[in-house]
């Protein structure tokens, strides 16, 4: 009611047409585009679904998705396993005044640019590397171990950014929680071990769930991990993606692919938000 | 019992820290590498690679052009987000809701698909490989970031303030300058920066989208080619410096601020 005057229809939608625009002209058509795209046998060829029957024929494209969702699915488990205790150690066994150096000093690798990242897992996993000089010089192995250009390199990449992220937000969450829940179950005669798994486990797993859809998203989309630490060995979606452009400068089927590869993320974000809602409840 | 939990508790943090940190030690080590390979043992100290990355104007214009497309990107994101946060918030538009999460829809989609949406776009449109390209790019994926940051910011307390400005007879764009902006400047600032570091370690659309000039990563992603170099090292290091200062300037300007 302050607002009334002339220009008080116009001006709301001068403030937000500017954005709307941006999205409408730079995501939404895009993606019209790509979808359009997709339905071609080349650039400006007629409509056909041969790039959609191709992925779901070719077994190596299969063999893509599986192994995206496979290593996805490793990721997410292992980076969950490692995150969580090193969480509940910051949020509870850290004196409090150090808790937030701690935890900027445990993130603060996130910070190194992405590609850099992944290098720097090279220099560490590579034939001549620091862990295999490290591992012969004790006189562990006599032979270099093979750990660059594989499966384990890309988890390995993948699981250092995660547990950072994990970290954050599994600590958020213990740091909610109400201490009297513990002391209420601690009263009423529970030990450590059982407040743990049937007080803090249940209360914390939302935040879990929610960094767990996160670190699914992050992770399946990436290219510059999977394309630095696994190498070409075992191709992911976002490489399979990437080739078709690169090599070939196939746009149609890049373009079906990457929505196929979205499509399985709303998948997982749909069973996500019903098993979220039901946690809630 | 006691003691020994308490024990292995301190022995896991450690080798937590100690996976977190290992690649960047190894990064900045052997970023002061006196020889030609940044592998065991270690040869340095020696600055010869900074001075090596300091004269390659590949990577110095990379660099400048980062700088570049991160501030102009993030300056027309944090706009755009603003203006539209301000109008949601201050205003009862039809389809409010709606129109708020087509605004952030891109926060759910990945660098890669964005790019690809608008490489293909850009491709029919005739429009060339270019560092705007990559900038529009990153004001897509920035955009929506400032608008839910400053629109989550956006209280009744302020608004109180703004109709005080009003019945003393500022006009709308005056209400705006001098009270809405300084009112909001921690949670503007807070989208701002964010964008930058987000622009600035971007890679797969800048990767897709530029061609001849482009940004840092990018640069930096054509010298892993060369396989393990301490130039790389010694780029990443300065790369991760840059961020550093960044965000504890980020922690120190804004976060501080909070309890107000």
């Amino acid at each position: 009611m302050s607002v009334a005057g002339d220009n008080s229809r116009a001006l709301p939608w001068a403030l937000v047409t500017p954005a709307l625009a941006w999205t409408l002209l730079f995501f939404v058509l895009p993606f019209i585009a790509m979808g359009l795209s997709s339905l071609t046998a080349h650039e400006g060829g007629a409509f056909t679904l041969a790039n959609y029957s191709q992925f779901f024929t070719d077994p190596s494209y299969w063999r893509a998705m599986v192994n995206s969702l496979e290593v996805t699915a490793i990721v997410t488990a292992v980076s969950i396993l490692l995150a969580y205790p090193f969480a509940w150690i910051l949020a509870e066994m850290v004196p409090e005044r150090w808790q937030r150096l701690a935890l900027m000093l445990a993130v603060l690798p996130f910070w190194t640019s992405y590609v850099v990242r992944s290098y720097s897992w090279l220099l560490v996993l590579a034939q001549n590397g620091v862990i295999n000089r490290a591992l012969t010089d004790i006189g562990l192995i006599g032979e270099p171990l093979q750990l660059a250009n594989t499966r384990f390199a890309t988890v390995t990449g993948f699981v250092h950014f995660f547990v950072m992220l994990l970290t954050l937000t599994i600590f958020a969450n213990l740091k909610q929680l109400s201490p009297s829940y513990r002391k209420a179950a601690a009263d009423l005669g529970a030990g450590p071990v059982r407040i743990f798994l049937h007080v803090v486990l249940p209360l914390t797993l939302p935040g879990i769930m929610v960094g767990a859809f996160l670190t699914f998203v992050l992770c399946i989309g990436d290219y510059i991990t999977p394309q630095i630490l696994g190498g070409n060995n075992e191709l992911v979606m976002p490489q399979l993606v990437m080739m078709q452009i690169g090599r070939r400068g196939d746009f149609p089927l890049a373009s079906a692919l990457s929505i196929i590869l979205m499509a399985v993320v709303t998948v997982a974000y749909l069973a996500c938000a019903r098993w979220l809602k039901i946690e809630r409840a | 019992m006691r003691a020994i939990v308490r024990f292995a508790a301190w022995i896991y943090a450690i080798a937590i820290y100690g996976f977190i940190f290992l690649p960047v030690v190894v990064l900045v080590l052997f970023s002061l590498q006196a020889t030609s390979f940044p592998i065991p043992p270690f040869t340095g100290p020696s600055l010869r690679w900074y001075q090596a990355v300091l004269s390659d104007a590949r990577l110095t214009s990379a660099l400048v052009n980062s700088l570049l497309v991160a501030v102009l990107s993030s300056l027309a994101s944090v706009t755009l987000g603003f203006l539209s946060a301000w109008g949601f918030a201050r205003f009862v538009l039809p389809g409010s809701a709606l129109l708020r999460g087509l605004i952030t829809l891109p926060l759910t989609v990945s660098y890669l698909i964005i790019g690809m949406g608008l490489l293909v776009l850009f491709n029919w449109a005739g429009v060339p490989k270019s560092l705007l390209a990559a900038g529009i790019g990153h004001v897509v994926i920035n955009l929506p970031l400032c608008f839910a940051i400053i629109y989550s910011q956006m209280g009744d307390h302020q608004i109180n303030i703004e109709r005080a400005a009003r019945d003393l007879g500022a006009a709308e764009w005056k209400v705006l300058m001098m009270i809405t902006v300084p009112v909001m400047a921690p949670a503007i600032f807070a989208g701002f920066f964010l964008s930058m570091t987000f622009s600035w370690d971007e890679f797969v659309i800048s990767f897709l989208l530029t061609r001849f000039e482009t940004t840092l990563p990018v640069e930096i992603w054509n010298l892993l080619r060369s396989g393990l170099n301490p130039k790389t090292n010694a780029v990443g290091s300065l790369v991760f410096a840059v961020s550093i200062v960044l965000v504890v300037f980020f922690e120190l300007t804004l976060l501080r601020r909070k309890p107000a």
